[in-house]
C-alpha cells in the first residue's frame, strides 16, 4: 500500500480547559477516500483544522509525504496542496462568487504591475460550477445573494479546483439537493482516481459508505477505530457514530484494523 | 428578453444599465456631487464655478481627499483610523524638525518622515491584531497620545513654542519642493492665457497660475487605489479582509498582512499631507490636522464604505471629498452663514449611512 500523503500522529487539541481532541491518529494516502464520522462536538472540525492549517496542534506531530511538517497557516497548507470545505464554508457574502472562489489564490496576468485576471477567473468560476452541476446565473454576483447549497456548490468546487494533494471537506453535502449531492460523491470518486487523497466528514452513513475506502470514528475527542471498506456494514458504522453503545460486538468486526 | 441565448438563465432579468450602476458603491458619491452641484448652481455666486472657484474648493478637497481615500482603503478592510488627525501633526512636526532643526534635504526629509509614520501605523495595526481589540480603541489612545507627543515635542525642539516656523527658507529651492508645493504646470496655464483660453489679468497673467500640486496627488492617489481594489489580487484581499476576517483567513488570505498595510497607508497618508500642507504653511504646529479623522471617516462613508468593511470604494471617497470641499467652500460664495456647513455635512452623513445600508442589503439580497 501506497505511503500517506499526510499523516497525523497522537493529534491534541485545547481549547484553555476544553480538550477538543486527545489524541487521534489519522493518515490519507493517495487515491483513497477517508471518512471521518462521528457525533456532533466529537471533534471532527477541530481535527481537520489542525490539517489545514488553521489551528496549531497543542500536542501531537504532522508528517506531509513523510517529513514532519508544521503549518503555520491556512496559506501554507493550502501551498502544499491542501484544500478544505470548511463547516462554516468560508465564503464572504458581499464579494462576487469569482472573488470568492479565487480569495487568496487569485490568477495573475501582466508583466511588472501583477493584475488579478479577473476574465479569467470569471471563466473557471462558470465552468467549474458548471461540472459540480450548477448554472450561475452570473459570475459577478455576490455570494450572499445564493442559495444555501449553492453556496456550499461554490466552496467545494473551490476546493476541488485547488485541492492539489488532499482535499478535505467537511459535511460537504448538507445543504444540498439530491441530483448536487450525487455530484458531489461523483466528485469525490473523481478526485480519488486522479490519486487525490480525500478527507471526508459526514454524518450520513450511505453518503460515506457510498464512497469511503477507509472510516475513522471520532468520540469525544478520542478515535473509536479505523475500519477498512468490506470489513463493516452500515448498521455497524451507524452504531459506532452514535457513541459506541455497542463496542464490544463491533470491535470483533473491526479485526486487526484497530 | 426571452430568448434563451447561450448561458443565459431563464430565471434572471435582464439588468440595465441604471440597475447595474445602483449596485456600485460609488454611486451614492456621484450623485451626491451632482446634487451639491446643482444646489450652489442655483444659490452661489457664478464666480465659483469658474477656474479659480473651482481650484479654490478642489484643494481642501484634495488635503481632505487624501486622508480620505486611505480612510475608505483600510474601512473596507474592516478597520478605523482615529488617529489620521494627529497622525498629520505629529509628521509635521518630524518633517519640520528634519528640514529646521537639522537641516536635511527633502530628499531625505520626505522618505524619513513616511517611514516615521509607516513605522508608526504599524505600530496601530499591531496593537490591534494582537489584542484583538476594536481598532477603534486601540486607534483612539493614538489619537491623544499622538497629538500629545506632538505638542511636547514641538516645545521640546523650539525651546518652548508651540509652533515650528522657517520651513519655507528650508525647503527654498530644493529641487522636490515643486512636487511638494505651489502649482503644477505654469507654463501651460500662461500658454492657455496668451490664447486667452483662460482668464488673464491685464499684465496677461494667469489669474489661475497652475493646478495645485495637492489636487495632482489627490486624483493620482484615487486612480492607484482604485485599481489596486478592482484589479490586482491584494484589492481582493482587501475586500475579503474586511467581508469576513476569519473567512478570509482560512482560504488562504494574509489577513494580518494586509491590514498592517494598511494602518501604514493612513498613517503614510497623513505624512503625505503634513508634508503638502507644512511647505505651504511655512510652519508646523500642534493642530495642524485637527479633527482630519473624522472628516476623512465621513469622507469614506459619504464614498459608499459600509461601517462593518468589505465594501466600498477609493472613488467613491474621491466623490465624497468633493462633496466636502464644495460644502465648505461653497457657502462662502452664497447668502448662506458658512456656519451652516457642519449641520450640512452631518445630514449628508447621514443620508450616506442609510443610503448605503440600502445598497448593501441589495448586494446580498438580504431582505
Ligand atoms: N475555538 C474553540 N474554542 C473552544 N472550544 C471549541 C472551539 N472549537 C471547538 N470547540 C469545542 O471542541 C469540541 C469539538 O468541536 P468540533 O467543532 O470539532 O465538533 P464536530 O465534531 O465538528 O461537531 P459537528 O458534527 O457538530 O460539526 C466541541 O465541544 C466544541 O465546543
Ligand atoms: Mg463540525
Amino acid at each position: 500500500m501506497s505511503e500517506p500523503i499526510i499523516h497525523m500522529e497522537n493529534i491534541k487539541k485545547h481549547f484553555g480547559n476544553v480538550i477538543a481532541l486527545n489524541g487521534v491518529t489519522f493518515d490519507v494516502r493517495p487515491g483513497e477516500c477517508h471518512c471521518l464520522l462521528g457525533d456532533n462536538g466529537a471533534g471532527k472540525s477541530t481535527f481537520i483544522k489542525t490539517m489545514s492549517g488553521v489551528h496549531k496542534p497543542t500536542a501531537g506531530e504532522i508528517f506531509f509525504e513523510g517529513r514532519p511538517m508544521s503549518f503555520d497557516s491556512p496559506r501554507d497548507a493550502m501551498e502544499a496542496g491542501i484544500a478544505t470545505v470548511f463547516q462554516d464554508l468560508a465564503m464572504i457574502p458581499l464579494m462576487s462568487v469569482t472573488r470568492n472562489f479565487f480569495m487568496g489564490r487569485e490568477p495573475k496576468k501582466g508583466g511588472i504591475i501583477k493584475r488579478f485576471d479577473i476574465d479569467r477567473a470569471n471563466q473557471i468560476t462558470m465552468e467549474e460550477m458548471r461540472r459540480m452541476g450548477i448554472n450561475l446565473r452570473a459570475p459577478d454576483q455576490a455570494v450572499g445573494a445564493l442559495s444555501g447549497g449553492e453556496r456550499q456548490t461554490v466552496a467545494i468546487a473551490r476546493a476541488v479546483y485547488f485541492g492539489a494533494k488532499v482535499l478535505i471537506l467537511d459535511e460537504p453535502t448538507s445543504a444540498l439537493g439530491v441530483r448536487q449531492t450525487s455530484n458531489v460523491l461523483a466528485t469525490i470518486d473523481r478526485v480519488r482516481n486522479q490519486g487525490i487523497g480525500v478527507v471526508f466528514i459526514s454524518h450520513n452513513v450511505r453518503h460515506a459508505m457510498a464512497v469511503g475506502d477507509r472510516f475513522t470514528v471520532l468520540n469525544r475527542g478520542q478515535t473509536l477505530g479505523t475500519a477498512v471498506k468490506g470489513e463493516i456494514d452500515a448498521a455497524q458504522l451507524q452504531d459506532m457514530m452514535a457513541g459506541g453503545q455497542e463496542m464490544a460486538q463491533l470491535e470483533g468486526s473491526l479485526g486487526g484494523t484497530v | 428578453m426571452t430568448d434563451a441565448t447561450d448561458g443565459a438563465d431563464e430565471r434572471i432579468k435582464s439588468e440595465s444599465v441604471v440597475t447595474r450602476l445602483m449596485k456600485r458603491p460609488e454611486l451614492g458619491a456621484i450623485s451626491g456631487v451632482i446634487l451639491v452641484t446643482i444646489f450652489f448652481l442655483i444659490t452661489a455666486d457664478r464666480s465659483m464655478f469658474t477656474l479659480s472657484g473651482i481650484m479654490n474648493f478642489m484643494t481642501p478637497a484634495a488635503q481632505l481627499g487624501i486622508l480620505g481615500i486611505a480612510a475608505a482603503m483600510l474601512m473596507i478592510g474592516g478597520e478605523f483610523d482615529l488617529s489620521i488627525g494627529s497622525m498629520v501633526a505629529f509628521a509635521g512636526l518630524i518633517f519640520g524638525v528634519l528640514a529646521v532643526n537639522m537641516g536635511l534635504p527633502l530628499i531625505l526629509c520626505i522618505p524619513l518622515t513616511l517611514l516615521a509614520a509607516a513605522g508608526m501605523g504599524a505600530v496601530n495595526g499591531t496593537v490591534v491584531i494582537r489584542t484583538g481589540l476594536p481598532s477603534f480603541i486601540v486607534t483612539l489612545a493614538f489619537l491623544f497620545i499622538l497629538r500629545g507627543a506632538s505638542l511636547v515635542g514641538l516645545k521640546w525642539f523650539t525651546g518652548g513654542s508651540t509652533q515650528l516656523r522657517g520651513v519655507r527658507d528650508a525647503v527654498e529651492g530644493d529641487f522636490l519642493t515643486p512636487f511638494f508645493s505651489g502649482d503644477a504646470f505654469p507654463g501651460l496655464f500662461s500658454w492657455l492665457a496668451e490664447r486667452g483660453i483662460i482668464d488673464s489679468f491685464n499684465s496677461g497673467a494667469p489669474k489661475v497660475p497652475g493646478i495645485p500640486v495637492e489636487i495632482l496627488w489627490f486624483i493620482v492617489m484615487a486612480l492607484i487605489c482604485t485599481f489596486v481594489l478592482l484589479r490586482t489580487p491584494a484589492g481582493n484581499w482587501i475586500f475579503a479582509t474586511g467581508g469576513d476576517d476569519n473567512a478570509a483567513a482560512n482560504s488562504g488570505v494574509p489577513v494580518k498582512r494586509v491590514k498592517i498595510a494598511l494602518f501604514m497607508l493612513t498613517a503614510c497618508a497623513a505624512a503625505l499631507v503634513a508634508i503638502i500642507t507644512v511647505i505651504d504653511a511655512g510652519s508646523t504646529d500642534a493642530r495642524r490636522g485637527f479633527m482630519k479623522e473624522f472628516e476623512a471617516i465621513i469622507t469614506a462613508v459619504i464614498g459608499g464604505c459600509l461601517l462593518t468593511g468589505g465594501y466600498g470604494s477609493a472613488i467613491g471617497a474621491f466623490f465624497g471629498a468633493i462633496i466636502f470641499g464644495m460644502v465648505t467652500i461653497g457657502l462662502t460664495y452664497t447668502d448662506f452663514d458658512q456656519d451652516w456647513f457642519q449641520v450640512f455635512l452631518g445630514g449628508m452623513l447621514l443620508l450616506a449611512v442609510v443610503f448605503n445600508n440600502v445598497i448593501r442589503k441589495r448586494v446580498t439580497g438580504e431582505r
